[in-house]
């Protein structure tokens, strides 16, 4: 694999909900305190290269927001380092922050992530003055620039966000986090609440910005077609650990986890033939939660596969082919495996 | 209690329009809506954000408050108008012979009150009482939804299940009554892939069973293609066209639905630019005249200045001056 550029080491992020002042006394009385803690992210390492984009894939409450998150330096990870180009992503010690301007996000719901009492031009300057990309005099013009990289007249850029649609919106939400210059861009489901027309529109703009600014990217989403669209390589995401790992195409057509072997029997296809009928291949039950994972590999509760080695131990994230990894036991499959039951 | 209507079409609707008076204008949220459906047919109704599918399915049921109100057309079910009928006759249909499930269960359901009581609530408004009989059905359709345990889980609250499970609820609760119509928005958008594969597993079982029909509103072409024998799609307020899903996603006479087909990245090679819909969808309040896709179409030129009439070859339907694939034909 090439130098990675975006360094993910073991990173683990767990929520616990503040104790009571009674229970933190018990607590260090001795007393077993019932510590709701919710393992969102599990040992997750990953590398991406520079100019590469890795799509993160699955289903909600699988972690993979809260993983962007903690790369992107919203959140402090409870283990573990994120490193860009060498530097890490957050400070240590008690007050931890961000310390890079290399990372920025870009949120799911562009309603929600701008301000609605802020004119997207001051919106989209706000950052880069802070941090003395330009200056409050040059600003106009800096945004004006980048409102046309996104494919927005500059002029846009003393309207507020109520006069835009979800697309426009969402080019602002790009902009803004393009005028910060950075080297990777996190994308938590940036096209999963637009109309499918407006999609494709800024599926387009993420292929032109990676072709002129080599931008790295990770994509997190849980459309596998978007996804295969945008993305080199795959990460498919399983309550709060990476199950499998690889170039997309591959993964796609031959899956070496039978989690992403289900995933994908469970999207829907187009169907084009008069009597063709899709046959659902359900995933049985659903996602154990993440308050109480099961033991050993997670997915083994709705495993077609599973053996008794798989409710002891977790499967470790291994090269199974070059250039993939998988987290099964079993893997590799042989090529004949198409369907798992 | 048959009707002679046993084999024709269970629900014509016929040039419905439904518009909302607001102090900005008129908004034409359907505007001249037709279609028919045939017991245990499946439609999908497919559109983007105002496209008017969901306001078009609230106006089946009569579920339009003010500032909207149907201003014409009518909506023939099992040989009554709807639309004509008092709210009083139309509030004994609704829930029992046509019934609505919804895109988010969260917000469908109290959140206060067991399913067991909601269900109980849904049966007694229909004159179904007796504490025996409403559990009795309200665990049978539980259980035909793929609910285990259902006896158990009357006494459970809303927020006691998962998204999908909930979702399996509010249709449960929509099969009460054995409903001959069943109105479905965008039912699955909120879930999951593997549960929406679930549900629509279901979905296709309860049709082939309970002989149902069932509107399927999205605006997933794929879900739709997977599910639906026919399909409508509908731009601002209008089906611009519509028939067997198989023929119309194959080859479309619409250019906007020739674009929804192309932006799909599924249908693309990966890595190349999707060919994408230029400009958005027009606001209902300044529609352009004519064709309300013109502005974006390929093809317009200045015979789209006219609105273009529903043309039908009894199989399919068009509103289109230059429909794709029978260029030369008149």
């Amino acid at each position: 694999m090439t130098e990675a550029f975006l360094d993910v080491r073991n990173v683990s992020r767990r929520f616990a909900p503040r104790l009571s002042f009674g229970d933190r006394i018990a607590g260090k009385l001795g007393q077993p305190i019932d510590a709701r803690v919710t393992h969102a992210v599990d040992g997750v390492s990953l590398a991406i290269a520079k100019g590469e984009a890795l799509g993160l894939v699955g289903e909600s409450g699988c972690g993979k927001s809260t993983l962007g998150r903690v790369i992107a330096g919203i959140l402090p990870p409870s283990e573990g380092t994120t490193a860009v180009a060498g530097e890490p992503v957050m400070s240590q010690g008690p007050r931890r922050h961000k310390t890079t301007t290399r990372v920025q996000m870009i949120f799911q719901d562009p309603f929600a992530s701008l301000d609605p009492r802020m004119q997207v031009g001051d919106t989209v300057a706000e950052g880069p003055i802070a941090h003395r990309l330009t200056t409050r005099a040059q600003a106009r013009d800096y945004v004006g620039r980048w409102l046309t990289t996104v494919g927005l007249d500059p002029g846009f850029a003393a309207r507020y966000p109520h006069q835009f649609s979800g697309g426009q919106r969402q080019r602002i939400a790009i902009a803004r986090a393009l005028a910060m210059q950075p080297d990777m861009l996190v994308c938590d489901e940036p096209v999963a609440s637009l109309d499918v027309s407006i999609q494709a529109q800024i599926i387009n703009l993420f292929l032109k910005l990676r072709r002129e600014l080599n931008l790295t990217m990770l994509f997190i989403s849980h459309d596998l077609g978007v996804v295969r669209h945008l993305c080199d390589r795959v990460a498919i995401m399983y309550l709060g650990r990476i199950v499998e790992l690889g170039e997309t195409q591959a993964v796609y057509a031959a899956p070496q986890h039978p989690y992403t072997r289900a995933l994908l029997d469970s999207v829907p296809k187009l169907m084009l033939d008069d009597h063709e009928t899709t046959a659902f291949k359900p995933i049985a039950g659903e996602l154990p939660s993440p308050l109480a994972p099961p033991p050993g590999c997670h997915f083994h509760l709705r495993c077609p596969l599973v053996q008794p080695i798989c409710r002891q131990e977790r499967p470790p994230l291994r090269a199974v082919l070059p250039g993939r990894e998988s987290a099964c036991h079993f893997a590799p499959f042989p090529p004949g495996l198409r369907r798992l039951r | 209690m048959t009707r002679p209507s046993q084999n024709g079409p269970l629900l014509e609707v016929d040039d419905l329009a439904t518009h909302f008076f607001t102090r900005a204008g008129v908004i034409r949220a359907v505007d001249g809506v037709s279609f028919s459906l045939k017991r245990g047919e499946v439609m999908g109704l497919v559109g983007e954000s105002g496209s008017g599918k969901s306001v078009t399915g609230f106006s089946l049921l009569g579920l339009i408050d003010p500032p909207g109100r149907i201003v014409s057309g009518s909506v023939r079910f099992d040989g009554q108008d709807l639309v004509a009928l008092p709210p009083a006759q139309l509030r004994r249909l609704r829930g029992r012979k046509i019934a609505m499930v919804f895109q988010d269960p969260a917000t469908t359901l109290n959140p206060v009150v067991t399913i067991g009581d909601q269900m109980r609530m849904a049966l007694e408004a229909h004159g179904v009482r007796g504490e025996q009989r409403t559990r009795e059905r309200s665990v049978a359709v539980l259980t035909r939804v793929g609910i285990p345990d259902a006896a158990r889980r009357l006494k459970a609250y809303p927020h006691e299940f998962s998204g999908g499970m909930r979702q399996r609820v509010a249709i449960a609760i929509a099969l009460l009554h054995d409903p001959a119509l069943l109105i479905a928005d965008e039912p699955t958008t909120a879930l999951d892939v593997s549960i929406q594969a679930q549900i629509l597993a279901e979905m296709r079982g309860l049709v082939a069973d309970l002989g149902m029909a069932l509107i399927w509103i999205s605006h997933d072409l794929a879900t739709v293609s997977s599910l639906a024998d026919s399909i409508a799609v509908m731009y601002a307020g209008r089906i611009v066209e519509a028939g067997p899903t198989a023929a119309v996603l194959r080859d479309p006479r619409h250019h906007y639905t020739r674009g929804l087909l192309d932006s799909l990245p599924a249908r693309a090679e990966p890595g190349r630019d999707l060919v994408q819909i230029p400009g958005t969808t027009p606001s209902l309040l300044a529609l352009p005249p004519g064709c309300a896709f013109a502005p974006r179409c390929p093809r317009a030129d200045e015979t789209c200045l006219a609105m273009p009439a529903l043309v039908s070859d009894g199989l399919r339907r068009h509103r289109c001056h230059h429909p794709l694939g029978l260029e030369g034909a008149p």
